[in-house]
């Protein structure tokens, strides 16, 4: 049964020759991770299916991203919007190595901080933040040094 | 590398003794010509007469020629200028940023573009560093160590920036007691219980104010205050709990002394003020030398 939905996964999103695959991302937040990777800015062949069933997450997407190999601290920027990620680095169109995200120490730009008071909120500002705790997430602001809490986080 | 003050915990342990040894130096002799030559920038993107007047008379008694502007009108910021150009340009002419703004992190994000040292003197309800240290000074003026005090937090214990600040910071002396009287919307936040607890450092919870304070060593005051309560008859109930009595101090110890970093409004009945445990008027006059000792501390003065 399991050979047979993988095998049905492969008709739908094709196969690339070199490249980074990207499974499992949460379907709601794929366009998130288009953004946050800069995939909409980039000239490389990019394909992606989403609304995919898949048991743990509900609905998956998927990105196929050609002659693209990402660096563990560019593609950690992902983990707070799909923590389950995995990574496919394919050689020949096979897969050569296989990778998951992890949530990085510390969080530059990407999240807002909650607090509306925070001088990041009022003026043009990176956020920064310190993670403080994984799961569930807990980031500490570098400048108002309130928390944001798993709950309360939103994207820019 | 320059040195700033934002937070309170930006400080060692040691920089606190050194800034307590300097301040007692001061107020033997406040009027030292340190600054001289150099250009202060006390920049109040909020007003705050109190807090203004004991930096910029911390500078004069230092030397020191002092620019800036008292509120957020007269600056260029009304102008809509952002607090990035705003500092850009006052560090250009000044040698220390001393500001206070209303939004927080703002004290941060100015060391970050600032080239020379900024201290904090209050970014919103975040930190106030400068008032910690002068709390501090004055409980070890008063009590002769920082060590072994039990302290009694009392008010609003969950918005009170002031009372958090000096949480951290005596809990870095040797063997504290703390007892938080609040009333429970107004709790101390679970972040401080977790981190006394993790240090283990005995802390006790009342919503009570009455013979408890007979155990303590320092009593510092906060004010509850209205706009914190969604509910105006929660308000009501506790408005008149929290307010300290000259009778109530009868059974304290004589060592006692009573904080406020001020201004009060109710919470401490002026037939308080004349005993000889209430201290919060030279407490504020503290300031003054915890303000030279910082201002030379990190500008390497001293
Ligand atoms: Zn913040």
């Amino acid at each position: 049964m399991q050979d047979e939905q993988k095998k049905k996964l492969k008709l739908k999103v094709s196969a690339i020759k070199e490249g980074t695959v990207i499974d499992h991302i949460p379907a709601k937040n794929l366009f998130k991770v288009i953004s946050i990777l800069g995939l909409d800015s980039i000239n490389n062949q990019i394909t992606f299916g989403t609304n995919l069933e898949s048991g743990k997450l509900g609905y998956k997407a998927i990105v196929k991203v050609s002659n693209k190999f990402f660096e563990d601290d560019e593609i950690n920027k992902i983990a707070l919007i799909a923590p389950h990620a995995k990574l496919n680095i394919i050689r020949d169109y096979e897969v050569v190595e296989k990778k998951v995200v992890e949530i990085p120490d510390s969080i530059q730009g990407i999240v807002k901080c909650f607090n509306p008071k925070c001088i990041t909120n009022n003026e043009r500002i990176t956020t920064s933040f310190k993670v403080v705790e994984k799961e569930p997430i807990s980031l500490k602001c570098r400048y108002c040094e309130k928390l944001t809490n798993s709950n309360q986080i939103s994207m820019y | 590398m320059k040195k700033d003050l934002i937070s309170i915990t930006d400080f060692s342990k040691d920089e606190y003794l050194k800034i307590m040894k300097l301040a007692a130096e001061f107020e033997e002799n406040p009027n030292q010509d340190l600054l001289k030559g150099k250009v202060i920038a006390t920049l109040f993107f909020e007003p705050s007469t109190r807090t203004r007047l004991s930096f910029e008379t911390a500078i004069n008694r230092l030397g020191g020629k002092i620019i800036g502007f008292a509120d957020p009108d007269s600056s260029s910021a009304s102008k809509g200028e952002t607090l990035h150009d705003t500092i850009k340009m006052v560090s250009n002419y000044a040698d220390l940023i001393v500001m206070r703004h209303p939004l927080e992190g703002a004290a941060r994000y100015a060391a970050e573009v600032s080239p020379v040292p900024v201290i904090n003197a209050g970014d919103g309800a975040n930190q106030h560093p400068t008032q910690t240290l002068l709390d501090m000074y004055s409980i070890l003026k008063t009590q002769g160590s920082l060590d072994n005090l039990n302290i009694f937090l009392v008010g609003d214990l969950k918005y009170g920036r002031t009372v958090h600040s000096l949480l951290m910071a005596m809990s870095e002396f040797e063997n504290p007691i703390f007892n938080f009287v609040a009333p429970p919307v107004l709790e101390m936040p679970d972040e401080y219980k977790i981190f006394l607890r993790e240090k283990g450092i005995k802390y006790y919870e009342h919503s009570e104010f009455t013979d408890i304070i007979s155990a303590a060593d320092i009593i510092y005051m906060t004010r509850v205050q209205k706009e914190r309560f969604s509910d105006p008859i929660e308000y009501e109930q506790v408005k008149n709990i929290y307010i300290l009595r000259n009778s109530m101090l009868e059974k304290t110890r004589p060592n006692v002394k009573i904080l406020h970093p001020l201004p009060r409004v109710n919470e401490i009945h002026t037939d308080v003020d004349t005993s000889e445990k209430a201290y919060y008027f030279t407490q504020a006059r503290n300031g003054v030398f915890t303000r030279e000792a910082i201002i030379s501390h990190i500008m390497n003065l001293k």
